[in-house]
C-alpha cells in the first residue's frame, strides 16, 4: 500500500511524505486538524493540509525561535507566546528557571488537545505551573496589554486562515505596546524563496520595521518547510540581537540544544545577498 | 405560510435549465458565452460569462415580465411583505428616482429631510418637483443630522397642504430612524404618499429586533438596496410598493429610464439573495447584530472613540437605531473621521465604508468574520496610540440649514457662470457639492451659498474628504446662477 501526504509548496512544487498511518483527523471551529505517523519524520501535524511540524525537525524551529531572544534579553520574567498550540515553544521556555510566568494564547483549543494526546514530545510541558493558557484570538488578547511582557514569541501559522491577524501592523503595534521598555518580540517570518512566501515575508518585515526601533531577521533550515529556508524576525525596543548577545552567560545555564549555539546565533543573522535586498526594499528610511 | 415556496429561485432555476439546453446564440450579447472575449472569461470565469445573456422567452423580460421574472417579483413581494416588488438593475438610485417619478410631477411639492442621498435631488432635477425641506435635528456632539421629528413633518404638512409626498430615510446612512409609522399616519391623513429610502434597511425586513420596515409601517413605496445588507451583486436593488400604488403605472415609470438589456447576473443575484434572506435571514442578521454589538463594546473600551449605541434613542429624532450599524465618532481621539478612515486604509489595509468630518462607518454584514472585527478594533486602538491627540479645534458641524432660492431643476438648467470659491458667497449654486461617501449634498442646485457653507467646504477639503459634484473637480470654483436672486 502506498499512502502519501502531499503539500503544495507552490502551484508547481510539492513535498510528499510517505504515511504509515493516520492517527487523527478532526475539524475544529477554525480549521481541519490531522496527525500522521511516518517512517522518515515520525509523527507530524497538519492544519488545513499545511504541515506545521514533524517530530524529526521541530527542534530546529523551536530552539531557534526561543533561545535567540533568551540569550539576548538578560532578565526575562514574563513571557507571552501566541499560537504555539503544539507546545514546542513552551517546552523550550520552561527550561529557563528564571522565567516566572508564561502566558500562552492559542485560538484553537482542539489543537492543544490533539497535540497533548498525539504529540507528547512537544506538548510535554503545558502543565508547568508557570504556564497559563488562554484560548482566544491573539489580536484580541494583546489589545488590552500594556508594558507587561519581557518577551513575546509569535509562533503563528501562515498569513492566511486563522493566523492572518498575526501578520498585521495593528498586531505588531499592539505587541510593541504590550512589551516593557526593553522587551523583545520574535516572530515566524515566512520564507524568502518562493514568490508567495517572499511577498508575505516582505509585508511582515515592512510592518515590523514601522513598529519597532530595532528589527532584524535571522535564518534557519527546516527541511519540511517550503524551500527548507526559513526566517524569523527579531524586533526589539532596546537590545541588539548580536551586540547584546550574552553567549557565555547563556552557556553557563547548561541548556542542552541540538541546533542552537551562541556562535550559530550570530551567524544566523548574516543573510544571503538576495534576502538582504528583499528586506532592504521595504525598510525605507528607518534603518 | 405564504403563497410561495420561498426556497425556490425561479430566475436562477431558469438560467440553470437554459445552460443545460445549450441554446445556440444568434442574439446579443456578442461575446456569445465568452467565446468572443477570452480575456473577459479569464477575469470573470466561464460560469459567470455563460449566463450573461439577453432576455428571451424562457428567461422572461424585465420590461414586461410574464413568467420567471414576474414570479421572482411576486416572491420578493411576499418575502418583504409588500403588495408588489420590482427587480431593479440601475442601482437603488433607479429605485429612488422611480419613487419620485411615480408620485410627483413638475411643480409638485415633496416633503423630505435635507440629508437625503443625491439620487433624490437628482430626481427633482429631472422631473421638476420642488423640495420642501424639513430640517433634521442635528446632534452637535456626533456631527450628524438625525431623523425627522414628527412635529416638524406636521409643520411642513400644515404649511404645504398641497404637497403630494413625504420622503423618509429609513434609516439614515448612520443608522438613525424616524418615527415612520406616525409619519405615515400623518401623511396619509393629508392625502400624501410616503416614500422610504431604505438603501440601508434591507435587513429590517428579515432580522429580529430591527427597526420597523417601511412596508410594515404602511409606506407606499420603498427603495431597498439589496446589494448592501442583502448580499446581492452591486447595482441590483428592489423597489417595493404598498397596496395603494398601481404596479402597472409604476412599471411604466420604471421603463422610462431603465435599460432594455437588464443583466441576468444582477437579476439572478437578487433572486438568490431574496431566497437566502427569506430562509435564513433571521439567523444571518442575528449574527451580524452580535458582531456589531461586540465591535461596539470593544471600541468603546479603547476610550476616546464613541461607537454609537442604542442609548441614543430619544423617541423622536432618533426614534430607533439600527444595531447592525457600526458608526464611530472619532473626535474624542483628536482625529477627524476622514483621517481615521484614511489611516485605516493606508496604514492598516482596512477599508471602511465612509469617513466624514466626525465619524467613520464600518459596514458589518453577512460576510463578516470575527477575526476581521478583531483587526478593525486593534487597528483603531493603534491609531489612537500613534496618531491620537486631545481633540481641540475639531470641527463638528455636518448639517447646514439650506436656503432654497430656486427649484433644483430651474437651477440646474439656468444660465450659469463659474466663480472662484471665495467669490460665490450670496450667490445661488447651480450644481451639487458633496463628500462621497456618504453622498449627501452640502449644496444642491438652487441653494444659496453662505459663508458657513464655504467654511465647511474648505475644512472638508483640508481634512482630505473626497469631494464630488462640481464641474471643477478640484472644487476651486463653483458654477453659480448668473441672475442674482438674493
Amino acid at each position: 500500500m502506498e499512502l502519501w501526504f502531499s503539500e503544495p509548496h507552490t502551484p508547481d512544487v510539492k513535498l510528499s511524505i510517505r504515511v504509515d498511518k493516520q492517527l487523527y483527523s478532526g475539524q475544529s471551529e477554525f480549521q481541519r486538524i490531522d496527525v500522521f505517523e511516518s517512517k522518515e519524520f515520525g509523527r507530524f501535524l497538519t492544519l488545513d493540509g499545511f504541515l506545521m511540524l514533524t517530530e524529526k525537525d521541530e527542534f530546529i524551529y523551536h530552539e531557534m525561535i526561543t533561545h535567540v531572544p533568551m540569550a539576548v534579553h538578560p532578565n526575562v520574567k514574563k513571557a507571552l507566546v501566541i499560537g504555539a498550540g503544539d507546545g514546542g515553544v513552551i517546552r523550550e521556555l520552561t527550561r529557563y528557571s528564571d522565567i516566572e510566568r508564561i502566558d500562552m494564547v492559542e485560538i484553537d483549543e482542539l489543537v492543544v488537545e490533539v497535540c497533548k494526546k498525539y504529540l507528547p514530545r512537544t506538548a510535554c510541558r503545558l502543565e508547568d505551573e508557570r504556564v497559563s493558557i488562554y484560548y482566544e484570538d491573539g489580536l484580541r488578547f494583546i489589545r488590552s496589554k500594556e508594558n507587561e511582557y519581557d518577551l513575546i514569541i509569535v509562533d503563528s501559522t501562515d498569513p492566511f486562515g486563522p493566523g492572518e491577524g498575526l501578520f498585521t501592523k495593528e498586531f505588531y503595534g499592539n505587541c510593541y505596546k504590550a512589551l516593557r521598555e526593553d522587551g523583545i518580540m520574535v516572530n515566524q517570518h515566512e520564507s524568502p524563496f518562493y514568490e508567495a512566501d517572499a511577498t508575505a515575508c516582505k509585508r511582515a518585515h515592512k510592518r515590523i520595521v514601522e513598529s519597532f526601533p530595532i528589527s532584524r531577521v535571522y535564518q534557519v533550515h527546516i527541511p519540511t518547510y517550503p524551500s527548507g529556508h526559513w526566517l524569523f524576525g527579531f524586533a526589539s525596543k532596546k537590545y541588539h540581537p548580536i551586540h547584546d548577545l550574552h553567549g557565555a552567560a547563556w552557556k553557563l545555564l547548561g541548556i542542552d540544544t541540538r541546533y542552537y549555539t551562541p556562535k550559530l546565533h550570530q551567524g544566523s543573522f548574516y543573510l544571503p545577498a538576495y534576502v538582504e535586498d528583499l528586506l532592504r526594499s521595504v525598510e525605507g528610511r528607518n534603518q | 405560510m405564504g403563497r410561495f415556496n420561498q426556497s425556490k429561485a425561479p430566475i436562477y432555476d431558469a438560467l440553470v435549465e437554459f445552460r443545460q439546453n445549450r441554446i445556440v446564440p444568434f442574439d446579443v450579447p456578442g461575446h456569445k458565452r465568452g467565446r468572443g472575449n477570452p480575456e473577459l472569461v479569464e477575469l470573470l470565469g466561464q460560469q459567470c460569462v455563460g449566463i450573461d445573456v439577453n432576455s428571451m422567452k424562457p428567461l422572461d423580460n424585465l420590461c414586461h415580465p410574464v413568467s420567471v421574472i414576474r414570479e421572482a417579483e411576486e416572491m420578493a413581494a411576499e418575502a418583504f411583505g409588500a403588495a408588489y416588488a420590482f427587480l431593479m438593475v440601475g442601482g437603488t438610485t433607479s429605485s429612488v428616482q422611480s419613487m419620485v417619478f411615480s408620485t410627483c410631477k413638475k411643480g409638485d411639492k415633496i416633503i423630505l429631510p435635507r440629508n437625503v442621498h443625491r439620487s433624490v435631488i437628482n430626481a427633482l432635477v429631472v422631473n421638476g418637483a420642488a423640495p420642501i425641506y424639513v430640517d433634521p435635528e442635528m446632534d452637535r456632539r456626533l456631527g450628524i443630522a438625525l431623523g425627522m421629528k414628527v412635529t416638524q413633518v406636521e409643520k411642513a404638512i400644515r404649511e404645504n397642504p398641497d404637497a403630494v409626498a413625504v420622503l423618509v430615510n429609513n434609516p439614515t446612512y448612520y443608522g438613525i430612524c424616524s418615527d415612520l409609522k406616525s409619519i405615515v399616519k400623518l401623511a396619509h391623513a393629508h392625502g400624501m404618499k410616503v416614500l422610504a429610502d431604505e438603501a440601508h434597511g434591507t435587513h429590517f425586513y428579515f432580522g429580529e429586533s430591527m427597526p420597523l420596515s417601511a412596508m410594515a409601517a404602511g409606506a407606499d413605496m420603498s427603495a431597498v438596496s439589496m446589494h448592501k445588507s442583502g448580499g446581492s451583486l452591486t447595482q441590483s436593488s428592489f423597489l417595493l410598493t404598498g397596496p395603494n400604488m398601481n404596479p402597472g403605472y409604476v412599471r411604466q415609470i420604471i421603463n422610462l429610464t431603465q435599460t432594455t438589456s437588464a443583466s441576468y447576473l444582477l437579476l439572478a443575484s437578487l433572486d438568490i439573495s431574496r431566497r437566502n434572506l427569506a430562509l435564513r435571514g433571521k439567523e444571518e442578521f442575528a449574527k451580524v447584530t452580535a458582531l456589531a454589538e461586540y465591535a461596539r463594546e470593544e471600541i468603546n473600551k479603547i476610550g476616546g472613540y464613541y461607537a454609537y449605541t442604542a442609548d441614543l434613542i430619544n423617541g423622536d429624532s432618533i426614534y430607533d437605531f439600527d444595531r447592525t450599524k457600526l458608526t464611530v465618532n472619532t473626535l474624542g481621539v483628536g482625529l477627524a473621521g476622514i483621517e481615521v478612515y484614511d489611516l485605516l486604509r493606508d496604514e492598516y489595509d482596512i477599508q471602511t465604508e465612509l469617513g466624514d468630518i466626525a465619524n467613520i462607518l464600518a459596514y458589518i454584514s453577512i460576510g463578516d468574520r470575527e477575526r476581521d472585527i478583531e483587526r478593525l478594533v486593534s487597528a483603531m486602538s493603534e491609531i489612537k496610540r500613534k496618531y491620537g491627540g486631545d481633540g481641540a479645534g475639531m470641527f463638528t458641524q455636518e448639517y447646514i440649514d439650506p436656503r432654497v432660492a430656486v427649484s433644483p431643476q430651474d437651477a440646474f438648467y439656468a444660465e450659469k457662470e463659474s466663480l472662484p470659491l471665495a467669490q460665490t458667497k450670496g450667490r445661488v449654486c447651480g450644481e451639487f457639492v458633496m463628500c462621497y461617501p456618504p453622498g449627501i449634498p452640502i449644496l444642491a442646485p438652487g441653494e444659496e451659498i453662505t459663508e458657513e457653507i464655504l467654511d465647511y467646504i474648505r475644512y472638508a477639503k483640508e481634512k482630505g474628504c473626497s469631494m464630488t459634484g462640481p464641474e471643477d473637480a478640484a472644487i476651486e470654483r463653483l458654477n453659480v446662477l448668473r441672475e442674482v436672486w438674493a
